[in-house]
């Protein structure tokens, strides 16, 4: 099991003619992911890497079942995009761009309410249920199957703590990035609760970063609904106040934007908090049977 | 990204929203040129540095006269001014605005933020102006109005009057209030900001609303569709070595320790900064090389790095995903050879072509210390440091 993507899941790739979006649709392939489609407007009715190309996500849904997509356009028209899927009724939504205009990333927040799509990203490395479905641009071969749900907002820390799950003998379920910027498709706690319904995952790894309330607001909700471990890790103890750490959200504006205090709360909740990063992978390992 | 307020000040006029009559000036002599031109028998000069705090800084005076204007802006032109956001060096101030000065009635405080908790914007207003909000929020909580905007609407009449209600600023001023609010929100909408603030917003004359500050900063991912936004970047306001940095497509910011860190991606750049503080180091600097990182890109990174004097030694922490670990050897054989680089350098490689390029390094005969992991990359890099101080 795994939540979200699994081997079944019938995926498109829009932009997928550019050459970011060719190299990971082939990488993606490589561990079985099922790519059915690809959407370019203007070169509909072309062939790319042996899959159909349609001009629109409604044309590429009514021919494939696609319903999951991986949005591997420009910043600049990711929100359209985002929207064109939204339209088409596809389930996971998957967006890599990194640059996506916040007040765009608004107008989708408001276009979404009262559609059921799950938008992962943007900025995001994308979701991944090992060996089985990958959307995105995260390294597929360093992860396995197992029982640690990991849900993070940077793509690199993902992997870190994979790569210390793995000396340690531990796979995922499925493990995604919501992405780095102020403004997420989706949150933590929508994460949590896919984790909380999937009998695969036992464990469930949450790696925020400083800036935003989220973090705190899914150790709230694990508390009284989670019925499995939550270990957190929250980056950026040392990032000073003011500042843009790289992600565009990650900035410190107030005392609660803290990494301590995030921590700190986090952990009166009932989280286990992790707070050097090269122990995430020993304190999985000691929460779970 | 940041603009001068006399800057956003054009700006917020373009949108309907009363300012001061003013001028920009570089010397004192145009500075009283100024003053004759705009008339009145009182002004106000205030120095243009993108930091807040001017005012109790000394960067802000009121004269009544064309010789004090003159004295004045002398004065503020060519001074360091620092303020509690400077730092210690301060900024050079290069401009004055010289604006007639006003007879205030009444102060207000109005501001527009991207509220990342509603995912929507939020318009900030209160009947205590001319103090920073976060202390009004923190003295009298109450005294702060917000009101969020729903996107698919825009800010509509009966939410600013409900604003213009609750900070009581009622009867003749509320519709100019309402207007202002209005222009005020368009504004921040087209250009698409990520911050603005009108501080004071003053009632002048008992009658009369005018914009007598401006603070606003943009949204550095939608500046592609506003040139004429991008064209308002003052890069002598920024650090030089960032705005290098963003040249070269890296995300370098400057900290106070003595370790040079080179890492991709965000997150882990972080994490690597705090585990370098948990081993009882200072990191030197946030550095992230995004994706796709090429030779000369990882060798610019280590230009950057030690052109910070205080870094005496550094670790490069690679987790490459779309990046490749034989690319950034080759950078790093081409950093330590043309270089001469004298400080230790730690480097941890993990993910794709991981070996490739370990066997780079290896067979380069170059020093460097190899991390097999996180942990053990902080941990040499703390040490490596002690070694270097011995």
């Amino acid at each position: 099991m795994s939540i979200l993507v699994n081997r079944d899941s019938k995926v498109l790739i829009q932009g997928i003619t550019g050459q970011h979006a060719t190299f990971h649709a082939q990488e993606a392939m490589k561990i079985g992911t099922q790519i059915v489609a690809g959407v370019t407007p203007g070169k509909g009715g072309r062939t790319h890497l042996g899959l159909p190309v349609f001009h629109t996500v409604e044309q590429a849904v009514e021919a494939t079942g696609a319903e999951v997509s991986g949005i591997f356009v420009p910043p600049a028209f990711a929100a359209d995009a985002i929207m064109e899927a939204i339209d088409a009724g596809i389930r996971v939504i998957v967006v890599i761009a990194d640059g996506v205009p916040v007040q765009d990333m608004m107008r989708v927040k408001r276009y979404l309410i009262g559609r059921d799509s799950i938008i992962i990203g943007p900025n995001t490395a994308g979701i991944i249920t090992p060996e089985a479905c990958k959307v995105g641009i995260m390294p597929a071969h360093i992860y396995r199957p197992g029982p640690v749900g990991v849900v993070s907002r940077s793509g690199t820390l993902n992997y870190e703590a994979v790569e210390q799950m793995n000396a340690l003998g531990l796979g995922q379920s499925t493990a995604l990035s919501i992405g780095g910027d102020p403004i997420n498709g989706c949150d933590f706690i929508t994460i949590l609760k896919a984790f909380e319904e999937d009998p695969q995952t036992e464990a469930v790894l949450l790696i925020g970063e400083i800036g935003g309330a989220q973090e705190v607001e899914a150790a709230a909700w694990a508390k009284d609904h989670l019925s499995k471990p939550l270990v957190a890790y929250i980056a950026g103890v040392s990032a000073p106040p003011g500042r843009r750490m790289g992600h565009a959200g990650a900035i410190v504006s107030g005392e609660a934007d803290t990494a301590k205090a995030k921590m700190a709360r986090m952990q009166a909740l009932g989280a286990q908090v992790v707070e050097n990063p090269a122990e995430i992978g020993a304190t999985l390992r000691a929460v779970l049977p | 990204m940041n603009i001068h307020e006399y800057q956003a000040k054009a700006l917020l006029r373009q949108f309907g929203v009363p300012v001061p009559e003013g001028r920009v000036v570089h010397s004192d002599a145009h500075a009283a040129a100024a003053a004759e031109e705009i008339g009145g028998d009182r002004w106000v000069l205030k120095a243009q540095i993108h930091a807040g705090g001017r005012g109790k800084a000394g960067g802000v005076k009121v004269v009544d006269s064309i010789e004090q204007v003159q004295i004045a802006a002398d004065e503020l032109i060519g001074t360091h001014l620092v303020t509690p956001q400077t730092g210690p060096a301060g900024r050079l101030v290069q401009r004055v605005l010289v604006e007639q000065a006003q007879n205030i009635t009444q102060e207000y405080y109005l501001g527009l933020v991207v509220n990342r908790d509603a995912q929507r914007i939020t318009l900030i207003a209160s009947s205590e102006g001319g103090m920073e909000i976060e202390e009004v929020a923190r003295k009298t909580p109450q005294k702060v109005i917000r009101e969020t905007i729903d996107p698919a609407v825009g800010l509509l009449d009966f939410q600013c009057r409900k604003v213009a209600a609750r900070i009581g600023c009622v009867g003749k001023p509320m519709n100019a209030l309402v207007r202002l609010m209005k222009g005020f929100y368009r504004c921040f909408r087209d250009k698409d900001c990520l911050m603005a603030e009108i501080n004071p917003l003053a009632l002048v004359n008992g009658t009369e609303l005018m914009a007598l500050d401006a603070k606003m900063s943009f949204d550095g991912n939608a500046l592609y569709r506003h040139p004429e936004i991008a064209d308002l970047r003052d890069f002598e306001e920024e650090d030089p070595r960032e705005v290098e940095a963003s040249g070269h497509g890296l995300n370098y910011i400057a900290l106070s320790g003595n370790v040079g860190c080179i890492v991709n991606g965000a997150g882990l750049a972080m994490a690597t900064m705090d585990a370098i503080t948990l081993h009882g180091g200072q990191p030197a600097n946030f550095l992230d090389v995004g994706g796709g990182a090429s030779p000369e890109k990882i060798a610019n990174a280590f230009r950057i790095v030690l052109e910070d004097s205080q870094v005496k030694a550094i670790l490069l922490n690679i987790f490459a995903g779309i990046n490749r670990c034989d690319w950034v050897a080759e950078g790093i054989v081409q950093a330590i050879r043309d270089q001469h680089i004298q400080v230790p350098v730690v480097v941890r490689l993990a993910g794709t072509n991981v070996e490739a390029g370990r066997r780079i390094l290896a067979e380069s005969g170059l020093n460097y210390i190899e991390a097999q992991n996180l942990d053990d990359g902080a941990a040499k890099a703390v040490q490596a440091l002690q070694g270097a101080e011995a």
